[in-house]
């Protein structure tokens, strides 16, 4: 049964993209059939970060309107066979995105696939209702931040209200995952930590992605940070993340990247 | 202690978490509410123009929280189209010749013509 999941924020700039490559990725390397889509109509990034941008050649909006067939649009990953990405338009604005289009392209995703999951633009604007509209499960992803935490609170509301699921009658599968989390700031008092912040928002914690270099070596080489240093904190805290979406009961670490005193002093490399 | 307290940062987080605290309670109950009056107001409108003409600006919904009880207040204008002193909303109006676009139209009129022995123009439920 295909799972669609929105990967959503309200916020700009807190790792939305970032964890659907991530998260991506580490559901495909368990053997599951994996489908990106980016709803960042005008604005789209997730074909830069999995290093496709130069494979585009038809793109969501396309397909919406007749004028490329799905697996045209489609670019299967070359590190991966079972993740594919299905990408924004860049030209087009997001008012060329019908819902009776997204409703078809959905469906035939779910058709294909075991996980469709749909990059949500910032904001709470067409673009982020219509990437949330068919979702079954969402992840809602949350800096340690005031402003990050707010838009969240506002993004969950949407959930209940403005999804297919929401106006059946039913719940979207709500998840919080917790990025650029520093443990050392927030031991001292300087950033809120994990019990703040699944107190005020009060939606399930699906894991903590600690702040680290390593996300952004992976995204400057257009990778997944799963692909790209599976070993490194961020890399095993997202495929801890996607073991818990496959219904594993893991319990939630935050994982660290230890180093040496040598490594300390020495191991500083450019990102 | 003071030099102690020099150095030491103070502690932002908890600040950052009672801010938040305060304001999501108060968006949360904002939004929730108004959401559900709108509602409300569509649904018991489709209701009434079911059996009265009715216009849209002819309903006000409040609702007022109280510490034991809340109440739902719903006023509702109906249009008295025999009295000549009262203000016809357009959509009452009998029409001599009824837009063909609307197929329900017939109904309304019908509807219109019952109206017409009704005593009380104004119905209120507390």
């Amino acid at each position: 049964m295909a799972k669609v999941m929105v990967v959503t924020s309200g916020k700009g700039g807190v790792g939305k993209t970032t964890s659907t490559a991530a998260l991506g990725a580490a559901l495909a390397t368990t053997g599951k059939n994996v489908v990106l889509v980016d709803f960042d109509v005008g604005l789209r990034n997730l074909d830069l970060v999995m290093g496709a941008e130069r494979r585009v050649v038809y793109d969501l909006i396309n397909v919406v309107q007749g004028d490329a067939k799905l697996v045209q649009a489609l670019i299967r990953d070359k590190r991966l066979p079972s993740l594919h990405l299905l990408p924004a338009s860049q030209t087009r604005d997001k008012d060329a995105l019908t819902d009776e289009g997204v409703e078809k392209v959905i469906g035939e995703l779910k058709e294909k696939f075991d996980w469709v999951i749909c990059d949500s633009p910032a904001g709470i604007e067409r673009g982020a209702t219509l990437a949330m509209r068919h979702a079954d499960v969402a992840i809602v992803v949350t800096n340690p931040e005031v402003s990050s935490v707010r838009d969240s609170d506002r993004i969950i509301g949407l959930l209940d209200s403005k999804t297919e699921k929401a106006e059946k009658g039913e719940r979207v599968q709500k998840h919080l995952l917790l990025t650029r989390f520093d443990a050392a700031r927030a031991g001292r008092g300087e950033m809120l930590n994990v019990d703040d912040v699944l107190e005020i928002l009060s939606i399930p914690l699906l894991g903590i992605i600690p702040e680290s270099t390593e996300v952004l070596r992976a995204s400057n080489l257009g990778s997944p940070v799963t692909l790209n240093n599976p070993t490194s904190a961020p890399a095993r805290a997202y495929f801890d993340a996607a073991k818990r979406l496959n219904g594993e009961a893991l319990e939630v670490k935050i994982p660290s990247d230890r180093r040496s005193l040598f490594g300390k002093l020495f191991g500083r490399r450019a990102a | 202690m003071k030099l102690m307290d020099f150095f030491k940062r103070p502690r932002t987080a908890p600040v950052a978490r009672e801010r938040l605290q305060i304001l999501l309670a108060h968006e949360r109950a904002v939004s929730g509410k108004s959401d559900l009056i709108a509602i409300l107001q569509e649904e018991i409108m489709a209701v009434i123009a079911k059996h009265f003409p009715i216009d849209q600006d002819g309903i006000t919904v409040k609702m007022e929280r109280g510490e034991v009880v809340s109440t739902l207040e719903v006023e509702v204008e109906i249009p008295t189209p025999m009295c000549p002193t009262f203000p016809l909303p357009k959509k009452a109006v009998p029409a001599e010749a009824p837009p063909v676009a609307e197929p329900a139209c017939e109904a309304e009129s019908c509807c219109c013509e019952e109206a017409v022995e009704e005593d009380q123009p104004r119905a209120a439920a507390g």
